[in-house]
């Protein structure tokens, strides 16, 4: 393929994909899971392609997405939600007397959601980061889980509104908004990742000791790919709130975390293409095509065995569980979407297909 | 006393142990600008262990390290230490000093590695383009944002002309891992000369290779230390193979020297004719 064919070709791609967003907004009614699915995609692609910088191109196994998700969430909460329906809001305990007043505009509250997460992980992330991987991972998990605890516990009643959680948080603008912000942070990634800080962030996936004797700072990176990683991640908790209108604590449990891990998995470690990709598939999977799993079927007088409320969430860890111990690589591995690799598939599956009859391929 | 060449590295009662084992026994080792040395010895000897060490890998357990005559680490623990502040230096250290990895390869000392550490699953490219990354002067934000193209560009560039000098410019972008291995151990070199160093570490780099290949890489070790005007230490584990290139030779047995002199010398040396003997050559 020549450089030419593959520009028009992606420029198809983009336009395909920009009409079919915009054909759902436009022509499918509101309540249309195809739009849940896309709009929710796109924020769990955003919270991927973050956590994807951190553990699939820097090698650092952090579990605490869901921490820091719940960080931006509640910071773009607190500080949007408008004056006059405060009241209404802390109904119960009241609001803090600084924050009475605070009403922000919605652009800059997801800002300031992106920006505490990112404070946040400077704070924890000097010690955590020295920690070797395994407790590294632990670490980090409970911090998610601090985070979650302390945002509905009571000291901070008057901020986060304790275990009532917030409501009538100001949503999107407009249908576009997640596809705008997270297109344009999942951009600003790959510009960071195809930059020379991440070279050096993938130079300390590959091989620790020869980084470093490339005269890569390991802590100093580290700590970078971590708070870069928890900005964006705080970005999309930001987005969230948008898209639910109401948070709680429970809003950002554990599996949030382990959801999003099934899809960098999925998706491949390493390549944002392939995360963005599987959070789509992911979030079609859970949210539509395996909804039947949490609903209890009849079939005439018989109870289809294990169909209940909750089940849903066993059949995605066992998936979790079978990509990780057999499909390592996920879809797309360490590679990115390429023209040219669509092009081998479409003449491996041909070769499958139809090549086998002409006596074997001479590659093998 | 002129005409001596100024010191590069120094070693002084360099000692590394791991619990019971003393990898490396007091060791006391210099390389003046310009030279080749070799370091040599049986395997298990403390080679790649004195490597560790001068890159900042392990702190010495025991000893001082100069580089460019200028003390970069030291560990005297028991009582040593107080030895150590008597000297003409008196009041300018503090009792250990340690440097990270990192450090040292910015102070110009390089190094490649017995068991080839490349980034296994970047292209050739890329591995010699991080390691142009420590110079680097934008920060994260404008080189997300491409503020430093220029800069960019030269390191591109720069990275290519090593590629071409070593012979890897046609595999530019094939995956590391998928090289040859003496191509491997090409890039290694590749990378370790991107750095900018003034000293570079060998470890082993004709392991693997069959005689026509280490012959020509010696010499072309002898061309690179012209051409970047560097000072080399050159671990070998087969003693003929370093006499032709190197200038002086330490020989270690069990992380002790037993001897060091120019090759002739180590040649005729009884001590080393008993270490190498039964070893299998
Ligand atoms: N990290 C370590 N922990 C414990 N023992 C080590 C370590 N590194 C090296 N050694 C020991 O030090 C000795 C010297 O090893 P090494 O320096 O690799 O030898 P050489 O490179 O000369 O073949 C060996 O006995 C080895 O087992
Ligand atoms: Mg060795």
């Amino acid at each position: 393929m020549t450089k030419k064919t593959k520009t028009i070709c992606s420029i198809i791609a983009g336009l395909v994909i920009a009409a079919f967003i915009f054909y759902v907004g436009e022509g499918v009614s509101s309540s249309s899971m195809l739009r849940t699915v896309l709009q929710l995609g796109t924020i769990y692609a955003l919270v991927a392609v973050s956590m994807n910088l951190l553990n699939g191109f820097t090698g650092q196994f952090s579990l605490g997405q869901a921490g820091f998700m719940a960080i931006g969430a509640y910071t773009y909460a607190v500080l949007t939600i408008p004056v006059d329906k405060k009241a209404n809001v802390y109904y119960l305990y009241g609001i803090a007397d600084s924050l009475a007043n605070v009403e922000i505009p919605l652009w800059l509250g997801i800002i300031a959601g992106g920006l505490l997460a990112a404070v946040l992980a400077a704070i924890v992330g000097a010690p955590v980061l020295r920690l070797k991987s395994d407790y590294f991972a632990i670490a980090t998990l409970g911090f998610s889980e601090i985070v979650r605890i302390l945002v509905g516990s009571s000291p901070f009643n008057r901020i986060t509104n304790g275990s009532l959680g917030l409501n009538s948080i100001p949503g999107n603008p407009s249908y576009y908004t997640p596809f705008i912000v997270a297109g344009i942070c999942i951009a600003i990634i790959v510009l960071i990742l195809t930059s020379s800080y991440g070279r050096a962030f993938k130079a300390i996936r590959e091989d620790e000791i020869a980084a470093e004797a490339m005269g890569i700072r390991l802590s100093t990176h580290k700590q970078m790919a971590f708070i870069i990683s928890s900005f964006f991640t705080g970005i999309s908790g930001a987005l969230l709130a948008m898209y639910l209108g109401a948070i709680t604590s429970t809003t950002f449990p554990i599996m949030l975390t382990y959801n999003i891990l099934l899809i960098i998995v999925i998706g491949g470690m390493g390549s944002v293409t392939g995360s963005i990709l599987a959070a789509f598939l992911v979030t079609a999977a859970k949210e539509w095509w395996l909804r039947f799993l949490d609903q209890t079927m009849m079939i005439g007088d018989f109870q289809v065995p294990l169909l209940r409320t909750g089940f849903r969430m066993v059949v995605f860890s066992i998936i979790l569980m079978l990509v990780v111990l057999f499909w390592r690589k996920g879809i797309m591995g360490q590679k990115e979407f390429s023209w040219d690799g669509l092009l081998n598939l479409f003449k491996r599956v041909k070769n499958r297909l139809w090549g086998t009859k002409k006596g074997g391929t001479l590659n093998g | 006393m002129d005409n001596v060449k100024p010191s590069v590295l120094r070693l002084e009662d360099i000692t590394m142990q791991f619990g019971g084992v003393v990898a490396v026994n007091n060791l006391c080792l210099e390389v003046r600008k310009g030279e080749i040395i070799g370091l040599i010895g049986p395997n298990g000897a403390g080679k790649t262990t004195a490597f560790n060490v001068v890159t900042g890998v392990y702190a010495p357990t025991n000893g001082a390290l100069y580089l460019n005559d200028n003390l970069i680490i030291a560990n005297y623990p028991r009582g040593k230490m107080k030895e150590f502040y008597q000297g003409e230096n008196k009041g300018k250290y503090t009792k250990s000093m340690i440097l990270s990895p990192d450090r040292i390869t910015k102070m110009g000392v390089a190094r490649t590695f017995q068991n080839i550490r490349l980034f296994k699953d970047l292209t050739v490219f890329e591995n010699v383009l991080i390691a142009k990354h420590m110079n680097i002067k934008a920060n994260i934000f404008s080189a997300t944002f491409r503020l430093n193209r220029k800069e960019e560009q030269w390191m591109r560039e720069d990275a290519m002309s090593l590629l071409q000098i070593l012979g890897l410019d046609k595999n530019k972008d094939d995956i590391a891992s998928s090289l040859p291995y003496g191509k491997q151990r090409r890039l290694e070199i590749a990378r370790a000369l991107a750095t900018k160093p003034s000293l570079l570490l060998l470890d082993e780099p004709a392991a693997g290779m069959n005689p026509q290949e280490s012959d020509e890489l010696m010499h072309f070790i002898g061309r690179i230390r012209d051409d970047f005007d560097l000072s080399i230490l050159m671990i070998e584990h087969h003693m003929q193979l370093v006499m032709g290139v190197c200038e002086r030779i330490y020989v270690l047995d069990y992380g002790i020297k037993i001897a060091e002199g120019n090759p002739a010398e180590i040649q005729n040396n009884p001590r080393v004719i008993e270490a190498y003997l039964g070893v299998d050559e």
